[in-house]
């Protein structure tokens, strides 16, 4: 399945040591293959990768999960299990050593001393029994042989270079006492502890909002200039690329498509992979109709196509006045959220966290209102409370002249059909021990109960195809389809009950940006076929920005600013705002 | 739709093999663990024993041989595994001994199951007052002195089996119902149960749809560390002469009288407690197994 790839190889670079940078390379990986043995058969990971990582430059390692990114990642840090993996050929020269025929012992010299890492998730990267400043010194204790006061003080000194306020105070905290950010700039010190000579970060900024992933990135090439360290960076995403790396490797099912300077790379892209990649992203303006797939570049076998110039035809967002023609769907008036924090031997209430604190809006029929904000903004809970699936504590939500709030159980339950709710985690929005046909069921009955199982079975068969996937995987479990794949069957489940209202809450922010424009895409074909209304909840501003009518932006429990998406975009009034778009990854 | 064709090909080859149930699936994966499988069959041999194996011997469990107290093991007396020191014939004993040991493993284990499962799973589902007050009565519960209430109740109803499997059976369920809270607390939370929620599907329905069988591996796990640990509690009331009644007997019993008499005749306290033990460790490897076999995600 990956021979015709490798067969349309393209190798910008023969010669390696063309790289820019300071001419030296520090790392060298040539020819690298990677398998692991399963129960299926040994699966290559890596076949045949090469690339070079300059002394002091930055390299950006682009591609979809599943593609080996990671595992080169791994193989460079030699953390990859053998069994079940095995480096079937090739060298990783670090430095002038070979990485590979390393003993163990030395080889943990090298870790966390010569070459720090830093993960994708900082809530389960620190160990949670732990001070922040005893994870950072454990590591220079280790490497530099420290004593603790020397430890510590060098430790508050790294605290303060990354940035993190009151490293006094956080350097005696637990990792559950800091947000996401916070984590992930204790991450950077760690890896930065012993000045490494390479710090390899794999997907550092992913599961950060889009403000705190700006100042990450800032920070990581403070910190790189000032030691002129290198920088293997791993990410799905090539705006973040854009963003810090000078050289681009970009790999596709195992293998590496293409290799250049970033910006000679986003002009002209030669594989099509990268060109569907770049192509796939929303971007603030211009954009297609439907976002282009790679899918429209290559076929699954890798020949490159010619995209229709029909999938080219621009966007048209309606006017406002147009807009404001539909009739209303949904009502809020001065909704609160608040949950309530108990203290105290008989769990008396304290205090409240004010969730959502008093939040007016209207969504009309067949629009789209996007929602954004930072992680902890409340969006999430606005869009459960709409549905109570979350109590709201105060206000009212009237739904085509039906109040929610006030509906009694059976009332609700009809209501709810009405409504649906797509999930951000493909992954724990299925029961896993239900088939697909199982889980379409469920939700047809509810919807049909006289209906007969045989006629069920048509219609889920029906609402697959309908999502893009085949009657054929009826019978399937959900872990047996890829993140894309349950979210499709997670807009299946939620089309059966035939609703006019779908929250999307973070529908599309846990895939892969070539996935994510697929499912995008296939919102608005369901809009448009259905004459739907979605809330469209997103801290990734782009993608509100392609999908709304309507833009709403929130920051602590409040909504700060409403507008159309063109009036936010070109036009914010707020600071909040207007940080969060000057945030945005621009690409190149 | 775009090209949903791309993504989807790598699957259409296994389309074929689909429409398998959980059941099914979790068959197929426990015959290939050996250590499951192997301790699945010594367990039906001893179960099968313990049935049947009385037949095979001449001997009741109940008649002493005054002329062979303590007789060691020997085919030609047909007492395969000896006699004990009133001379009872010891693999009759040994089988019969079982079959009230298991029978107090099963039914207690299946009691604690049905109202542990049950009490946690609600509790933990519908939460608050409900929930606090469901784990109030489970605490309470705990706090009592259990050996002491069943001293008490052997007092006021008198030496009753029945009675043996009631007390350690709404003793043991308490446990149960703690672990089964603490997995839903965290189930409840994923959103395929929200989804159903806003599917509109009725609570018992969710809790015994999406709840129930997502706790099976927890569950299976709990049962065979629950055999064991009821079997070993019975062993401890025959011990204290509150357990079965001579000439019944089970193998605590019989383990507590071997080892009294361990200098002289070994093979009364060898046997039984081989038996035991092989029980009890086929049932924590079978427990192994059937968490794997349970889990969907492991193929």
């Amino acid at each position: 399945m990956t021979a015709r790839v490798q067969g349309s190889g393209f190798r910008v670079q023969e010669d390696p040591g063309q790289i820019e940078g300071s001419g030296q390379a520090l790392v060298r990986i040539d020819g690298l293959t990677v398998d692991f043995h399963t129960e299926d058969g040994r699966v290559r990971a890596v076949e045949d990768l090469s690339f070079d990582i300059p002394k002091g430059g930055t390299v950006g390692l682009v591609g979809e999960s599943g593609s080996g990114k990671s595992v080169t990642a791994m193989t460079l840090m030699r953390l990859i299990p053998t069994p079940p993996g095995e480096i079937s050929a090739g060298r990783v020269e670090f430095d002038g050593q070979d990485l590979l025929s390393l003993s163990e012992s030395r080889m943990r010299r090298i870790r966390g001393k010569r070459i720090g890492m830093i993960f994708q998730e900082p809530m389960t990267s620190l160990n949670p029994v732990f001070r922040i400043g005893e994870q950072v010194a454990e590591v220079l204790r280790q490497h530099e042989g420290l004593s603790r006061r020397a430890a510590r003080d060098r430790t508050l000194d790294l605290l303060t270079q990354v940035g993190l306020p009151r490293p006094k105070q956080i350097i005696d905290s637990y990792p559950h006492q800091l947000s996401g950010g916070q984590k992930q700039r204790v991450m950077i010190a760690q890896a930065m502890s012993c000045e490494p000579d390479l710090l390899i970060a794999d997907e550092p900024t992913t599961a950060l909002d889009v403000t705190i992933q700006k100042q990450v990135l800032d920070l990581m090439g403070e910190l790189q200039a000032r030691y002129g360290m290198s920088l293997l960076f791993i990410t799905h995403d090539l705006g973040v690329i854009a963003e810090v790396a000078s050289q681009v490797v970009v790999m596709y099912r195992s293998h590496k498509v293409e290799e250049g300077p970033t910006e000679a790379l986003f002009q002209r892209a030669e594989h099509p992979y990268t060109r569907g990649l770049i192509a796939c992203r929303p971007a603030l303006e211009g954009n297609p109709r439907r976002l282009l797939t790679v899918g429209d570049f290559m076929t699954a076998e890798g020949e490159a196509l010619e995209v229709p110039s029909d999938r080219l035809l621009p966007q048209v967002k309606r006017s406002e006045a147009e807009l404001d023609k539909d009739k209303p769907l949904v009502e809020v008036t001065d909704l609160k959220t608040w949950y309530p924090v108990t203290g105290g031997l008989f769990g008396k209430v304290v205090d409240q966290v004010r969730a959502v604190d008093g939040v007016s809006l209207t969504i009309r029929r067949g629009q789209t209102f996007g929602l954004v904000g930072e992680s902890g903004c409340g969006k999430t809970t606005l869009g459960r409370s709409l549905l109570r699936l979350t109590e709201p504590t105060a206000g009212q939500i009237v739904f085509d002249g039906e109040q929610v709030t006030a509906a009694d159980e059976r009332a609700l339950r009809r209501l709810r059909k009405r409504m649906q709710i797509i999930f951000q985690d493909p992954y724990s929005s299925l029961n896993p021990r239900m088939t697909v046909a199982d889980i379409l069921l469920e939700a047809l009955r509810e919807f049909r109960p006289k209906a007969s199982r045989a006629e069920h079975r048509e219609t889920a068969s029906a609402l697959l195809d309908r999502v893009g996937l085949s009657a054929s995987h009826l019978g399937r479990y959900p872990h047996e389809f890829s993140g894309g794949q349950r979210q499709r069957i997670g807009i299946a489940r939620a089309l059966a009950v035939q609703p006019e209202f779908m929250v999307c809450d973070e529908s599309v922010s846990a895939l892969d940006v070539s996935v994510q424009a697929q499912i995008l895409n296939l919102l608005l074909d369901l809009q448009e076929e259905f004459g739907l209304t979605y809330l469209f909840i997103s801290h990734d501003l782009s993608v509100v920005n392609f999908i709304s009518d309507y833009v709403g932006v929130m920051n602590e429990g409040k909504l700060v600013e409403y507008g159309t998406a063109e009036q936010i975009y070109t036009h914010p009034q707020q600071d909040y705002t207007k940080k969060l778009l000057a945030a945005i990854p621009r690409g190149l | 739709m775009s090209t949903p064709a791309s993504a989807m090909s790598n699957f259409d080859h296994a389309a074929a093999a689909s429409g398998r149930s959980l059941w099914h699936l979790a068959w197929l994966r426990l015959k290939r663990n050996r250590a499951a499988l192997t301790a699945a069959v010594v367990l039906a041999v001893i179960f099968l024993l313990v049935i049947f194996g009385p037949i095979l011997s001449p001997h009741s469990f109940a008649h002493p041989y005054w002329e062979q107290i303590s007789a060691p093991p020997s085919l030609e007396t047909r007492h395969f595994f000896g006699t004990d020191s009133i001379g009872r014939d010891l693999f009759v004993r040994t089988l019969h001994g079982g079959r009230m040991s298991l029978m107090v493993g099963l039914v207690a284990t299946g009691v604690a199951l049905l109202i542990g499962v049950a009490w946690g799973a609600i509790a933990g589902f519908v939460g608050g007052r409900v929930d606090n007050i469901m784990m109030r009565v489970v605490d309470i519960l705990y706090a009592l002195p259990f050996m002491f209430l069943v001293i008490l109740l052997m007092v006021v109803f008198g030496r009753n089996i029945l009675l043996i499997f009631v007390a350690i059976g709404s003793y043991i369920w308490l446990d149960m119902a703690r672990i089964v809270r603490g997995q839903t607390l965290s189930l409840r939370q994923k959103e395929f149960v929200e989804a159903a929620e806003a599917l509109g599907v009725r609570a018992w329905v969710i809790i015994w749809r999406h709840i129930v069988p997502n706790l099976l591996g927890i569950v299976a796990v709990y049962v065979t560390l629950t055999v064991p640990k009821v079997i070993l509690v019975e062993s401890f009331l025959s011990f204290l002469g509150l357990g079965v009644q001579e000439p019944n007997t089970s193998w605590g019993a019989l383990v507590n009288e071997g080892a009294q008499d361990m200098e002289f005749a070994p093979w009364g306290l060898f046997f039984p407690a081989a038996f035991l033990a092989a029980t009890l460790f086929c049932l924590n490897f079978l427990g192994d197994g059937l968490r794997d076999a349970l889990d969907p995600k492991d193929r």
